[in-house]
């Protein structure tokens, strides 16, 4: 790992207490690293600085100096330089730390801009909190409680203003709840790269909105919602769906691609309604794709697989097993790994491969990047299977993909997000090596991880000539053709790993139970298995949950040996990427990423 | 005392019979002499002038000419710009557009001069959307000074060129305000900018080190370098220097525009004598001396200000000199020259309706307290001219006010609870009364809605 430039620090003294920071930190942040609260709406740390709301009004002084001489002037009741107080109060989000800079959050004047601006946000505010979706994360509420003056004195008529407003396939506005803040409009500028949202008409009038002719589509339109402190902005997805704070939160990570944004999947009785970015400021800052914020609708979808099959009729897993072993007994077996599975399933599918003397395959599923969060490699666990073996050099790639990829390609991040999904669809490959053993008669077995080999360019002939053992979530033309289907779990039903892009391993949990509300247990009939104690079970290991498999990881690879499932933090931890630096890595630049140079 | 002759400098050639403003008539009088001589003179010493003479700005905030343009960013290595703020859209403020009309020669003179100064080489003409005949023969002096080489390539045979653009606003006051200019004229809303760090003078337009000043203001540098900033400085009185177009509209007997050396006229003077006094049978009630954001006076109060020497005088409205200092020093301010004068026909619940209104009209949106304050004031002296008054909201008015003043991104902030604040400060017995007062006025409901 190679440590960070330290970076200049200033002193500065908040309501009395002195603290180092880096040089140019805003008065907010500044604060928040001595516990104190600076209330802001307009302020992002990931977006320009707009000033509007008004809110972070702070008092503050600089030390004084001699304009002549510049020596310092003392204060001779304290001792200590003497500090001129700015009577006019500034704003704290367009503050930065100077030297000796003195800032005063406590005082009777800073109460009352506090509180003058609280009440002029809401003089025109309809105050629906019951039937708001933001209630119990809206920032109208929180600072309406902390710093409000706790009545109203405005007896006039309210304006009104349009409150069903659909600015794009996935958000609604309500423009009466809006404060103006401007923090969709400058996401969409300076993030998204598609400048559609804006104000017309001036004054207390003013509303948000499109440009005519134009929608909040692209596939990061979500974020605003993210980021609207109240509840003007609204997904279309989970409006009126669930109170917020019935919700339980468990970290995750999109899988969508090797960037891995770190996320929070929000659920209730093993019901999920919604994914929202979780900040990582080295991986996807506070963002992430619409797209994927749907992934969690795969969990309850018609064709999820629920039930064992062996030869076409319900089974049991220790009859699974058995049958799938016995199909390898002679050998001519081969494992098809997935970039899909974690790198605890990536570990033991190669367990698995090295006790049954099998190849191992992995399919390659690359796609054009967006070069915001999604990169090219749509599989967010490759680099995975190289740390722990599962594979030594990259699956190969269509050469007409790979040309595709090499020409620079326009910013998918603004294209509207149907667009750019099908435009971006990942092309499948990997398996010619796979296909032509099949065809050589020398692969009789293969055991698929979750990896529909149709898709990934086996032909029906190809399949009708082997046996096929399918573990997986979905059906797909591969579990219809094979003899032992064994259903397994999605990445919101289980714990594990991946290692991104960047080399970074970053952990996902358990936010629901399998498909069914039946326990992972290994007798179930019904219902899907843990992958991991299927895995173990055809490996013959004894070593089916995250944690034993962790001592066994740590054990065997040196990558991770001072590591264990516990302690990776929740940010991630990067691993040393120096051995594979001479792959073919199909990732562009995105955030935070910059491919090395080839 | 009687009034002193009006000095005029800036407005010598406005309504002079037979002036017309074509580069012929302007050069006739001795126009582009003075651009000639800036050109043989290194720009520091201009600026240096200018410094000398104290020029303060005549736009509204009043501050030092000089002192801005030894701001500018100089070592940047970006371009530097001059944008003129012809926007004049502060209620009571007509001066500029006469200059625009009657002789633009003399404001591209001006310009020339301060872009030579300050190695300008493009300048930018802010015309509000409503002057399009202003901005019309703006264009068209352009044209004519750009053909006699005083504008554009290579002017007056040195290596030096400048151009000057006219842009026409789209209507809106907040466009006066510098930065909220320099995002229209950079094609956007104009929302103004935060500052910190957005000084024009270090990032202004595109970014860019940029002056920006008023009409009047550049027409001042013309005669500063024609007679020398010391001579310049010994018109008007010491910190108050030159001269200044002073605008009188109400309820007097002669309104309209009056040149003089600052402060070296009263109001009494301005009002009594100039302006011929009140309409007859009427007597003055306030006055609202630099433009409708200004705090307004009231006729019989007085002020007790501190003289150099540590002794103090007390001046009645009718003593105080038209200069910067003196009127800052009674709780108002110089401004735009705007000067409005309300009779005792004018309840002053129902004039503060009408600059609510204006205000809430235009404040821009951005910042919590204008946007919403504004308005909210609005409804509340809407409410009690035409609905039901309480006596109380006198005191609501003021509170609304003081919590918007001081705490916005710019000085429309000021400009909007300024007018509240002093309206309640020196009338609150009349807002006090105006429940009953409408009760016993014939119709109940005074004023046409706003
Ligand atoms: C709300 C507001 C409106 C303004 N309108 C004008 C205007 O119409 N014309 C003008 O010259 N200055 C106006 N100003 C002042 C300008 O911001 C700026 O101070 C001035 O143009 C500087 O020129 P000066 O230094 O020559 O006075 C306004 C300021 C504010 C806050
Ligand atoms: S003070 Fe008013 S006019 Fe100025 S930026 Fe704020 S809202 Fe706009
Ligand atoms: S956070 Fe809105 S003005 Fe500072």
């Amino acid at each position: 790992m190679i440590a960070p430039p330290k970076p200049d620090l200033v002193t500065v003294n908040i309501d009395g207490k002195d603290i180092a920071v880096p040089k140019g930190t805003n008065v907010i942040e500044a604060a928040r690293l001595i516990g104190v609260d600076v209330p802001h709406y307009c302020y992002h740390p990931k977006l320009t600085i707009s000033g509007n709301c008004r809110m972070c009004l702070i008092e503050m002084g600089n030390p004084a100096v001699d304009p002549a001489t510049k020596a310092p002037i003392m204060d001779p009741a304290t001792g200590k330089q003497k500090i001129n107080w700015i009577p006019r109060p500034q704003i704290g989000c367009a503050t930065n730390a100077s030297p000796g800079l003195h800032i005063r959050t406590n005082t009777p004047q800073i109460k009352d801009c506090r509180e003058g601006v609280m009440e002029f946000l809401l003089v025109n505010h309809p105050l629906d909190c019951p039937i708001c979706d933001q209630a119990g994360e809206c920032k109208l509420q929180e600072q309406a409680t902390g710093y409000g003056r706790g009545y109203s004195r405005f007896i006039e008529q309210k304006n009104v203003k349009p409150k069903r407003t659909q600015l794009g396939p996935r958000v609604m506005l309500d423009d009466e709840r809006c404060v103006l803040c401007s923090r969709c409009i400058r996401f969409s500028k300076e993030i998204a790269k598609d400048d559609v949202l804006g104000f017309i008409d001036r004054g207390s009038y003013s509303t948000l909105t499109c440009y005519p002719g134009k929608k909040l589509e692209n596939n990061y339109s979500l974020n605003t919602v993210d980021i609207c402190p109240v509840g003007a902005l609204t997904s279309t997805d989970f409006r009126f769906k669930m109170r917020v704070w019935f919700l339980k939160q468990t970290n995750s990570i999109d899988t969508e691609s090797s960037v891995g944004a770190n996320t929070v999947v929000w659920s209730r009785e093993g019901q999920i309604y919604r994914i929202t970015p979780r900040r990582n400021d080295d991986v996807n800052d506070t963002w992430m794709a619409d797209s994927g914020r749907e992934l969690y609708k795969q969990v309850r979808s018609a064709d999820r697989l629920t039930t064992i099959k062996v030869n076409g009729a319900d089974s049991a897993l220790d009859i699974a097993i058995n049958t799938a072993l016995q199909l390898a007994k002679d050998g001519g077996v081969a494992v098809v790994g997935s970039g899909r599975s974690s790198v605890e399933e990536q570990f033991l599918t190669k367990k698995l491969a090295d006790a049954l003397k099998a190849s191992t395959h992995l399919v390659s599923r690359v796609g054009q990047g967006d070069k915001l969060l999604i990169s090219a490699d749509r599989n967010p666990n490759v680099r995975g299977a190289l740390v722990v073996g599962l594979i030594s050099t990259m699956p190969e790639v269509g050469p007409a993909l790979r040309a595709g990829l090499s020409s620079s390609v326009h910013s998918l991040a603004s294209q509207p997000s149907t667009q750019a999904g099908s435009e971006s669809r990942p092309h499948l490959s990997g398996l010619t090596d796979l296909a032509a053993a099949i065809d050589a008669g020398q692969v009789k077995t293969v055991i698929s991880i979750g990896e529909d080999l149709a898709a990934a360019g086996l032909t029906a002939a190809q399949l009708g000539k082997i046996s096929i053992v399918y573990l997986g979530t979905h059906a797909n033309a591969t579990s219809a053709a094979a003899k032992v289907v064994i259903p397994t779990l999605s990445v919101f039903e289980k714990n594990g790993t991946f290692v991104n892009q960047q080399f970074r391993i970053q952990k996902f949990a358990k936010a629901v139970p399998g498909p069914a509300g039946l326990p992972a247990e290994a007798s179930a009939k019904a219902g899907a298995t843990d992958d991991l104690i299927v895995l173990a079970g055809l490996a013959n290991i004894a070593a089916s949950d995250v944690a034993a498999v962790w001592k066994l990881l740590a054990a065997e690879v040196p990558a991770l040996g001072t590591m264990s499932y516990a302690n990776i933090p929740e940010t991630g931890l990067l691993l040393d990427a120096t051995p594979f630096a001479a792959l073919p890595f199909a990732e562009g630049e995105t955030l935070h990423f910059k491919p090395a140079k080839s | 005392m009687a009034a002193p002759e009006q000095r005029r400098i800036i407005f010598q050639h406005i309504d002079a019979p037979g002036y017309s403003n074509d580069l012929a008539c302007y050069v006739k009088h001795g126009g582009y002499e003075i651009l000639k001589k800036a050109v043989a003179m290194p720009p520091a010493a201009i600026i240096d002038e200018v410094k000398k003479s104290g020029l303060r700005g005549r736009g509204g905030a009043g501050f030092g000419c000089g002192l801005k343009w030894s701001l500018v960013d100089r070592k940047s290595g970006k371009p530097i710009y001059l944008v003129v703020n012809a926007d004049e859209s502060e209620p009571g403020t007509f001066k500029d557009r006469y200059i625009i009309h009657q002789d633009p020669h003399q404001l591209i003179e001006g310009i020339m001069v301060t872009c030579w100064a300050n190695n300008v080489k493009q300048a930018y003409i802010y015309i509000r959307g409503e002057m399009p005949h202003g901005a019309r023969i703006l264009e068209q002096a352009i044209a004519e000074a750009r053909a006699a080489n005083f504008v554009g390539p290579n002017i007056l045979g040195t290596s030096y060129s400048c151009e000057i653009y006219v842009h026409r606003g789209a209507g809106a006051y907040i466009c006066g305000e510098e930065t909220g200019l320099i995002e229209s004229l950079e094609g956007k809303r104009p929302y103004p900018r935060i500052k910190p760090p957005y000084f024009p003078a270090v990032l202004g337009l595109y970014q860019c080190p940029t002056i920006v000043n008023n009409v009047e203001t550049l027409c001042h540098v013309k005669h500063i370098v024609d007679m020398g900033g010391d001579n310049y400085a010994k018109i008007g009185t010491p910190n108050n220097t030159g001269t200044r177009i002073l605008c009188v509209s109400g309820h007097v007997q002669r309104p309209g525009y009056y040149e003089y050396e600052v402060g070296k006229i009263t109001m009494g003077q301005l009002l009594n004598e100039v302006c011929g006094g009140p309409l007859p049978g009427r007597k003055f009630k306030a006055v609202i001396p630099g433009g409708s954001s200004s705090k307004i006076l009231r006729f019989g109060e007085t002020f007790t200000l501190k003289n150099k020497d540590g002794s103090s005088r007390t001046l009645t409205i009718e003593d105080i000199p038209m200069d910067f200092d003196t009127l800052a020093a009674c709780g108002t301010m110089g401004g735009s020259g705007g000067v409005i004068v309300m009779d005792d026909s004018v309840n002053m619940v129902e004039a503060l309706a009408n600059l609510n209104a204006f205000y809430a009209h235009e404040s821009c949106g951005q910042c919590t307290p204008c946007r919403e304050g504004s308005l909210w004031m609005k409804k509340i002296t809407t409410r009690m001219v035409h609905a039901n008054a309480r006596a109380e909201d006198g005191q609501l008015l003021k509170s609304v006010a003081d919590q918007i003043a001081g705490r916005t991104v710019c000085a429309f902030g000021e400009a909007c609870s300024w007018p509240t604040q002093s309206f309640v400060a020196k009338f609150g017995d009349e807002f006090k009364a105006y429940p009953e007062t409408k009760k016993q006025s014939k119709n109940g409901d005074a004023l046409e809605l706003v």
